[in-house]
């Protein structure tokens, strides 16, 4: 009995089971939570410790479903899906460490939360396409409800707009793959059966279903010009959220683009190569470009995200293998990185200075106040902005020099994306935690002779560990906020 | 003439006929059972009632399924075949839902006749669903809209349900003056009243006749499926009529509609059907269908998207769904994939309108704003409702999802993307992302909002102490169950108390006596 499969059963179990936990109590529902995403995770390492790569995908799981219309529950792994699915149990497990502070209607938030993740798992062990659309719709939904009920700034705007986005985009894959289906004769949804049968197909047939399905998954991606939702979706997300949809869900998307997208319509892939690269190339710089004057530290690292998120999709429109690797790589990268960043920003600073604004920030000695979130955002954001030693940097250098080999030009126009992600990396680091050498600041602040009172009560605060420094800052930042 | 078959003999026909006839037996006993006995008594009639029209559908649902598909029955007037029976179920079974949502409407002061009539609706989907013969058909249509008129336009104590009634009996009078005329034209050209003979006669014959008695039985199946532009009865009904009655108009009818019209338009008139598949158009009554579709599809959900209030936007989402399976109708990949999908739709239609009428006992439910804070107010209906409406939407893993992929899959079938047909079923994929915006719109007033500050508890109200009444409780279970459709089982009306969110069970006795003094 395969062990991969588990991580899909067990985290909807525990969607089921922190639901229900959730009645008799937060901690309760916290608990089970995290014990399934821990669940996950160990099945994911698990198997991934037994794994030995091949060249195609080895099936787990494979017995007909709706045997009508040829579809069956197939599962399986290769070296790709196997990544993701460690990101996605390291990602879950942190981003519900991230939202222990959740209290108000926890049972709910985590059984979404679980099912989120149960969907994401799903789709990158799916070897049929049908079933792989059923677990990316599985993926959506909750998004809603995560950001409506649970988030912060904007949040309605916020996650109608990231839901409506997504929507649309499944529409577009629906479209294209059921447009495959029944050009194949109706035979069936495997990914093996398609692309057999797509290799028929005339290369009218072939590039319009790449353009529907390419489409379609590059909006959750968030590839230019689609990429709107990412900021104000990861804005207004609550923190675990926010780490999940950097960090995994997008992924997704990028996944999509990969296994169903360019796995089945190779053809397409090659007419509509140059417009992708260009695209991928405008994501890179144009969304660095808009990081780099962004007043909220979270639009910034959205920002920065659908800027990495170019890399990856410039790696797979270049399709060569060195390029693909480098854009699986960057896509584990990028989902440990700007979880590490939304969580920093979203839990250790947003929650104790109630601001992310960077004009509000640069007034604090923000590096001496929270020295653990400051180290922690600093690494990350090394890492983000490719520097040696981090996984950033293999993975932009197996991209970029993939693309070398397609056209120098288009590295080169890459690596300048590689400049301004220093750029903003750098001035976000430097104006939110370095923005003020001293602390003379402080006592002038109106609200800082709360500070000693705040730090007497609460004694639940002080048992978070995370929350320690919130003693030394002032409870309340109107000056500050936006 | 055609041969007749073994089952014309008279014990043929009443095997036929059994389930009919236990739903009209029932019918009799609830009003008599009211007469009699049910007035002295002042609580439990609604229940009582339910009850006994609950029992008559059961039974008509076991004779059905215990005759399986028989064939044909008097003289080939019925056609007992798979399809039959799985409407015949499906409409016993969303009547029976129906039913369920009844005892806790206050405000109908006859409830014993409300059951009778939806009872004799019953008798008109279940003939509806099995008429092989223009004739029976007609009959059967017409008692079932009869009956409709009456159950939408029931509660007296309103004047927009008295408003609803009349709208949709003046439109739907009119389309049964039109179809009836179709029929006849339909009869005078081939000289049979008969579905299967009727497109054998038919086959060569293209006249200008013809195409009008098209075009007069498509305005009639356009209105009682609610399609575009024949739909304008469809958000003034939903909205006026009492909540039970709206569930029956959107579920069990159409359902029944769709079958008819399914075997009337294929087995029928196949020979006329033309062709929407290809360019060019070949005339018929799949262009028309076709064009019905779209229509249905953008009025539908543009005009949903309108909406303020909670029964006018399911009205719209149920023309945008008569849409789909308009375009289930023009595929020929078989009737699976529209019956399910009308089976489907009818279940998350009646759990919507369900809840809606929960919420409607104690507080009114019109505008969306009236369901703002369901979840604190009663979460086990706030869970409910989100299963219905994200089933409506068509959001895997639950059943309308599939019954939509199905559709589509069979049209897509057809001719790929080449065709009208084709770039329907994409418009109507593309539409389904703008359904989840309004769907979403009522999702968030229920689950993400506060509730208002003079908003109660939406207890599930106990029954009165009577014997008569403790029984429906033992009908379905109190907790949420997803069965294989993924859909939640409208029990909720005679289910316990469900405002437990705070850890401790609030019994509510029933202190009103709503039917007392009718």
């Amino acid at each position: 009995m395969p062990l991969l499969p588990w991580t899909i059963y067990l985290t909807f179990a525990g969607a089921l089971l922190a639901y229900l936990a959730g009645r008799q109590s937060p901690g309760a529902a916290r608990c089970v939570a995290l014990l399934t995403a821990l669940a996950g995770w160990g099945v994911a390492l698990a198997a991934a410790a037994g794994f030995t790569p091949a060249a195609a995908l080895a099936d787990l799981v494979n017995c007909p479903w709706i045997p009508q219309l040829g579809i069956r529950y197939h599962l399986a792994a290769d070296g790709i899906s196997m990544t993701l699915v460690v990101l996605t149990g390291l990602a879950a497990t942190a981003g519900i460490l991230f939202s222990w502070n959740i209290d108000e209607r926890a049972g709910e938030f985590f059984a979404l939360y679980l099912a989120l993740i149960g969907g994401v798992y799903g789709v990158f062990l799916s070897a049929d396409v049908f079933l792989f659309f059923v677990f990316y719709e599985i993926a959506i939904v909750p998004k809603y409800f995560l950001i409506a009920k649970w988030g912060s700034t904007n949040r309605e705007y916020g996650a109608m707009k990231l839901v409506l986005y997504s929507f649309a985009g499944s529409a577009l894959v629906l479209a294209g793959v059921l447009w495959a289906y029944a050009a194949s004769g109706g035979a069936g949804f495997g990914l093996a059966q398609l692309a057999v049968a797509a290799a028929n197909f005339t290369p009218v047939q072939q590039t319009g279903m790449f353009a529907l399905v390419f489409t379609g998954f590059a909006v959750l991606a968030g590839m230019f010009p689609f990429h709107t939702w990412a900021p104000t979706g990861h804005v207004a997300a609550p923190t675990g959220a926010s780490m999940l949809l950097a960090g995994v869900v997008m992924k997704l998307g990028a996944y999509g683009c990969l296994r169903v997208g360019i796995g089945l319509f190779p053809a397409g892939l090659e007419f509509f190569q140059p417009v992708l690269i260009a695209l991928a190339l405008i994501g890179i710089v144009y969304a660095g470009l808009v990081a780099l004057v962004q007043e909220d530290l979270k639009f910034v690292i959205g920002y920065s995200s659908v800027s990495h998120m170019g890399f990856v999709m410039l790696g797979l429109a270049v399709a060569s293998p060195r390029a693909v690797s480098g854009a699986v790589l960057q896509m584990f990268s990028h989902g440990v990185i700007a979880g590490l960043l939304f969580a920093v920003v979203g839990r250790m600073i947003y929650e104790r200075t109630h601001t992310r604004q960077i004009s509000a920030l640069r007034a604090l000695p923000l590096f001496r106040l929270l020295p653990f979130a400051a180290v922690a955002f600093v690494l990350a954001g090394l890492a983000s902005m490719g520097m040696p030693g981090f996984s950033g940097f293999p993975a932009e250098l197996t991209i970029l020099v993939g693309a070398w080999q397609f056209s120098p030009l288009v590295t080169l126009a890459a690596v300048v994306g590689v400049l301004v992600a220093a750029a903003f990396t750098l001035r976000a680091v430097q104006l939110s935690f370095f923005g003020t050498t001293s602390e003379k600041a402080m006592p002038d602040h109106p609200a800082a002779h709360h500070v000693a009172r705040k730090s007497r009560r609460a004694p639940a605060a002080r048992r978070d560990h995370f929350r320690r420094p919130a003693s030394r800052l002032p409870v309340s930042l109107d000056k500050y906020r936006a | 003439m055609l041969p007749a078959t073994l089952s014309d003999s008279y014990s043929g026909l009443a095997r036929a006929l059994a389930p009919e006839a236990v739903l009209v037996i029932g019918a009799l006993l609830v009003l008599g059972f009211d007469l009699f006995a049910g007035k002295r008594q002042s609580g439990p009639r609604a229940a009582v009632s339910a009850l006994i029209g609950i029992a008559a559908l059961a039974g008509a649902a076991w004779l059905t399924a215990c005759a399986g598909p028989s064939g044909f029955a008097l003289q080939r007037a019925l056609d007992i075949d798979k399809l039959a029976v799985g409407a015949r179920l499906g409409a016993y079974a969303l009547s029976a839902f129906t039913l369920l949502l009844l005892p806790g409407s206050s405000r109908l002061r006859h409830p014993a006749e409300y059951v009778a009539i939806i009872l004799f609706a019953t008798v008109g989907f279940s003939l509806m669903a099995a008429a092989n013969n223009l004739l029976l058909g007609f009959l059967a249509i017409e008692l079932a809209s009869l009956s409709l008129y009456i159950l939408v336009g029931f509660d007296k104590t309103r004047p927009d349900s008295a408003e609803a009634g009349l709208k949709y009996f003046l439109f739907g009078g009119t389309s049964a003056a039109f179809m009836l005329f179709g029929f006849s034209l339909l009869y005078g050209l081939a000289g049979t009243i008969d579905l299967t003979s009727l497109g054998f006669m038919l086959r060569d014959s293209f006249s200008p006749v013809v195409l009008v008695a098209l075009v007069m039985v498509l305005v009639g199946f356009g209105f009682k499926v609610a399609a575009v532009p024949f739909h304008l009865w469809a958000p003034d009904a939903y909205q006026g009529a009492p909540s039970s009655a709206a569930a029956l108009v959107a579920s069990a009818s159409k359902l029944a509609g769709f079958a008819f019209f399914l075997r009337l338009l294929w087995p029928g008139l196949h020979s006329l059907a033309g062709d929407a598949a290809a360019l060019p158009l070949a005339a018929g009554w799949m262009p028309v269908v076709a064009v019905l579709s779209l229509g249905s599809l953008f009025v539908g959900n543009l005009g949903a998207l309108a909406q303020t209030n909670v029964r006018r936007l399911l009205a719209y989402s149920a023309i945008a769904h008569a849409g789909v399976m308009l375009l289930g109708i023009i595929a020929r990949g078989g009737v699976g994939p529209l019956f399910y999908y009308a089976a489907t739709y009818g279940l998350a239609t009646v759990g919507a309108f369900g809840v809606v009428s929960v919420i409607e006992r104690d507080a009114p439910c019109q505008k969306l704003t009236d369901l703002a804070g369901l979840w604190k107010r009663s979460p086990l209906l706030a869970l409910t409702l989100f299963v219905f409406v994200l089933s409506l939407a068509g959001v895997p893993p639950l059943a309308g999802f599939f019954g939509k992929f199905a559709v589509f899959a069979a049209v897509l079938k057809l001719n790929g993307l080449g065709g009208p047909a084709g770039w329907l079923a994409i418009l109507a994929i593309a539409f389904s992302a703008v359904a989840l915006y309004y769907y979403l719109a009522i999702l968030k007033q229920a689950l993400v909002a506060g509730p208002a500050k003079d908003a109660k508890r939406i207890p599930v109200r106990r029954c009165p102490r009577s014997p008569w009444c403790s029984a429906p409780r033992c009908f379905g279970p109190r907790c949420v169950s997803l069965d294989s459709l993924a859909i939640v089982e409208p029990w909720i009306s005679t289910g316990g108390d469900i405002s437990i969110s705070e850890g401790r069970t609030l019994r509510f006795a029933q202190s009103r006596k709503p039917f007392a003094f009718s």
